[in-house]
């Protein structure tokens, strides 16, 4: 009842204003010059943020698990802080460091760049935190097999550590490409928001909102659900069929 | 040496994109003493924004708290059909952006919404008003208590409940007595995660809010406002106060942090 109340009934609602111009109305909606550019930018760059998460998650989830060095615990908690943290005080921090008063010399606001690091700083911990468990219970007897069968260090890493960590990337990282897709608070100050350049789908829909078009608003949005709700959906196969494959 | 490597792109990956950024903004925020952001914090739209969002976490947190353990045994211990459905459903708020959330919201209580006929002829407001953006909250933060519970409930199986009810203890007896302790450290740790997802609320709360400063403007919307009329003081210092918050939420993570997690 409450979860219909709260969440069904609100989406239900958005589905169905999406739909009242008819199935042209929705195309010419989503298909609008502007609305395809920010669409398509943030699918690519949420592509482009799950791919180095993938690699800068899991380096930081080993360092984690299998180094060992002095304030190790703060670096773990730190892994959180995206989480913590409002994603326009992130949007913020950024803009402070890499925008137009930037002590170090980079200005990176109104770029492209602005917003792929956004996206990267909300979406650190997904990846960390799906991969540390897993690395953490992995037997260490198969390693220390093939090291004493004369395998390199890379060798093992490829072979045994990494296709055992696969199902915990991947969930990472789908988790990270939903985030980063629906992302708001923090691209909005430091990408500037120019129409065909750096705005992306949430912003298209935010303005949209605003300017009193509701109906292209709920059209966009019905395309962002049905992408989350199908990235939920992969993430929910992708744990069953690692769970068969465990035992 | 390998490893070093490793350490070091870890770390640096980490100070680049974390670190640094955080530490400019408090550094920003003191640089010319306490009195400029303390005046900052203490201006007229800025408590009242402050004041705001607290009182929305306070409706939120206890509504996901007590419906979100309610969700968690009915998606354990109960059967009922569409229960993957309903699985899927309480990850969504996760998956979506809040802007999308807000409209959605806005379709349904809003002028032009399903209930907005009815609510204008009784004269009640939700949109642009404290209830919708307390409802926007609500549905942002509603995964987490549920997500941290239900593990939790899985493992420590039925026996002990069975057990309690085969000696004449009530349903209400053994969910206070036996279940309810049993999972006190999951459901603390999922307070904590969705009060710090409603005090960080921005996107969601954004659409329905209606920006009126002084009036439905929240902390993080505070923040963006004075980002934008160049009161960049202004805009740290809400800032450095929302980051305290959320440091506190940290700590407060770690210490409830499920015991198989600590290493």
């Amino acid at each position: 009842m409450y979860l219909g109340f709260v969440v069904l009934l609100p989406l239900a609602a958005l589905v169905w204003r999406s739909t009242r111009e008819g199935g042209h109305g929705f195309w010419q909606a989503i298909s609008a010059p502007e609305a395809v550019a920010a669409t398509k930018l943030t699918f690519v760059a949420a592509f482009a943020v799950a791919a180095i998460n993938a690699v800068m998650g899991t380096v930081l989830a080993w360092v984690l698990v299998r180094d060992r060095f002095l304030g190790q615990g703060i670096v773990n908690a730190l892994i959180d802080l995206p989480f913590a943290l409002p994603t326009i005080v992130a949007g913020l921090t950024l803009v402070a460091l890499y925008g137009p008063r930037s002590p170090v010399g980079v200005d990176a606001a109104y770029t492209r760049w602005a917003i792929l690091l956004a996206l990267l700083f909300v979406t650190l911990p997904f990846v960390v935190r799906t991969v540390q468990p897993t690395l953490l219970e992995l037997d260490r007897e198969m390693e220390e097999a093939a090291v004493s069968l004369g395998a390199g260090k890379l060798t093992v890493f490829r072979r045994i550590v990494l296709p055992n960590l696969v199902p915990a990337i991947l969930s990472g990282v789908a988790l990270a490409y939903a985030r980063a897709i629906g992302e708001f608070g923090s691209v909005v100050l430091i990408t500037g928001n120019l129409p065909f350049k750096t705005e992306v789908a949430s912003v298209y829909i935010y303005g949209q909102i605003q300017s009193g078009a509701p109906g292209t608003a709920a059209a966009v949005s019905v395309l962002l659900l049905a992408v989350s709700l199908g990235v939920l959906l992969a993430i929910g196969a992708l744990r069953r069929w690692a769970w068969r494959h465990d035992g | 040496m390998g490893r070093y490597l490793l350490r070091f792109a870890g770390l640096g990956y980490l100070a680049v994109l974390l670190v640094v950024p955080v530490g400019l903004v408090f550094w920003r925020t003191f640089e010319h003493g306490l009195s400029a952001p303390w005046h900052a914090v203490m201006t007229h739209d800025a408590r009242h924004a402050f004041w705001l969002t607290i009182l929305i976490a306070l409706v939120a947190v206890p509504a996901n708290t007590v419906f979100g353990v309610a969700l968690a045994l009915a998606i354990v211990r109960r059967r009922f059909p569409g229960k993957g459905i309903v699985n899927a459903v309480v990850d969504l708020p996760l998956a979506l952006s809040p802007v999308v959330i807000g409209l959605a919201l806005l379709l349904l209580y809003g002028r032009l919404g399903w209930f907005g006929p009815f609510l204008d002829r009784h004269g009640i407001q939700i949109v642009f008003a404290l209830p919708g953006m307390i409802l926007a909250t609500i549905f942002v933060s509603l995964p987490f208590v549920v997500r941290e519970v239900v593990p939790v409930l899985r493992e420590i199986g039925t026996e002990q409940e069975q057990a309690a009810s085969t000696l004449g203890a009530s349903g209400f007896q053994t969910l206070v007595r036996i279940t309810l302790p049993a999972i006190r450290w999951a459901i603390a740790y999922g307070v904590v995660l969705t009060t710090a997802r409603c005090l960080g609320e921005f996107g969601a709360v954004s659409v329905v809010s209606g920006r009126l400063a002084g009036k439905t403007d929240t902390l993080t919307l505070y923040v963006q406002d004075q980002f934008e009329s160049f009161d960049l003081t202004g805009a740290y210092a809400a800032s450095v106060l929302l980051a305290l918050l959320a440091i506190a939420t940290l700590v407060a993570m770690n210490v409830f942090r499920p015991k198989e997690e600590i290493r």
